[in-house]
């Protein structure tokens, strides 16, 4: 969703905006982080179900969208404990997969100014939507802007229909699988990975990775064929490094 | 350990793992760039991990593979998404697909 705003992000010219063109790029940054905000909401709404499907209780999935708050880590974590997996391996398959916001930082660091402690509370609302919107404001002096319109509107919804989400799969017992709604939850995961998807790296990658899962899904306990999985990105290293590649592009953004 | 406090276990370990992940460069490193290994790994990990949940979430079962209606659901998800379609057409597009094939076979 974001890749192409990121990067094809119109460029300003240097000199000073008017304070016309600065409200007029706000508006727009307005616009996008609630739109993107309301688009996630079946995302939450589907890791709020898995929440309940793994014994959880509301209190659990609130905490994982307030203290964790990035949607592939919070699925990835809950999904491995409702396989039956162990705590390590849950704990594990998110790290790697948040590893990106290891990256997000240093590219948001120059436009979060400030004391250490303002600085510390705008890190926790680094997802890939809040930099996206951050990044892809124009004007630099609109990044800080955009990236907190971005995060807070999605920290919002994202939390509300969490709940929604715990509560129905908690309550909901036959009816999930009666409609279905236990589909939302590898549908996310796709849509997830789906931006990726269009580099031809990426796609090899998790191909190779989601063939190693469903090899070792009856081999391993639950959760070791997702970490494994992981090893799939030493394909891509390999690929990257080899001198006759071109020069990968950035870090790719798309999905909570 | 129980559902919950293996869940609880879990949620602080992931809380602080990922805090400081996001933390690091804003609060301590600056922007300085990354070893080139992480930054790789930070590039490539996530499209393994999230096809590997793809799988097991529509194939696993425990430790078998049993795949059912989720898997129809999935497909049509994948034929909205290449079409374009947002995120709330697919999920919508996987959960009714999905109920349409349980309420039939």
């Amino acid at each position: 969703m974001s890749t192409s705003s990121v990067f094809g992000a119109p460029s300003h010219p240097e000199h000073e905006m008017s304070a016309e063109s600065r409200e007029a790029d706000r508006r727009a940054i307005h616009k996008r982080a609630i739109s993107i905000a309301v688009a996630l909401t079946p995302f939450a709404f589907a890791f709020g179900i898995s929440c309940a499907d793994a014994g959880l209780s509301v209190w659990h999935g609130v905490g994982f969208s307030v203290l964790v708050f990035t949607g592939g880590s919070q699925f990835a974590a809950v999904g491995v404990l409702r396989d039956g997996g162990a705590p390590a391996s849950a704990i594990a398959s998110a790290l790697i997969l948040g590893l990106r916001l290891l990256a997000y930082g240093v590219v948001m660091t120059p436009h979060l100014s400030g004391p250490r402690w303002k600085r510390a509370l705008d890190s926790q609302l680094m997802i890939d939507e809040s930099v996206a919107v951050g990044l892809g404001a124009g004007d630099p002096s609109n990044v800080r802007y955009g990236y907190r319109w971005g995060g807070l509107s999605v920290f919002v919804l994202w939390n509300i229909a969490t709940v929604a989400g715990v509560l129905v799969g908690a309550n909901a017992g036959d009816l999930i699988e009666t409609l279905g709604i236990d589909a939302a939850i590898p549908a996310s995961f796709l849509a997830l990975v789906w931006p990726r998807l269009l580099d031809e790296r990426q796609r090899l990658i998790a191909l190779v990775g989601a063939v190693i899962a469903a090899t070792l899904i009856p081999l391993a306990p639950p959760g070791i064929p997702i970490l494994a999985a992981g090893l799939a990105a030493f394909v891509g290293i390999a690929r990257a490094r080899r001198p006759d590649t071109p020069k990968p592009p950035s870090p790719v953004l798309g999905g909570p | 350990m129980n559902a919950s406090s293996k869940g609880t276990v879990v949620l602080i370990g992931v809380a602080i793992g990922i805090y400081a992940l996001k933390a690091a460069a804003p609060t301590v490193l600056g922007g300085r760039p990354l070893p080139r290994l992480l930054d790789e790994l930070a590039r490539f990990a996530p499209a393994a991990l999230l096809a590997a949940l793809v799988v097991t979430s529509t194939l696993g079962d425990g430790r078998r593979i049993a795949p059912d209606a989720r898997l129809g659901g999935v497909i049509v998800a994948a034929l909205a998404l290449a079409r374009k379609a947002g995120f709330i057409t697919t999920v919508v597009l996987a959960v009714s697909t999905t109920a349409l094939l349980r309420a039939v076979f």
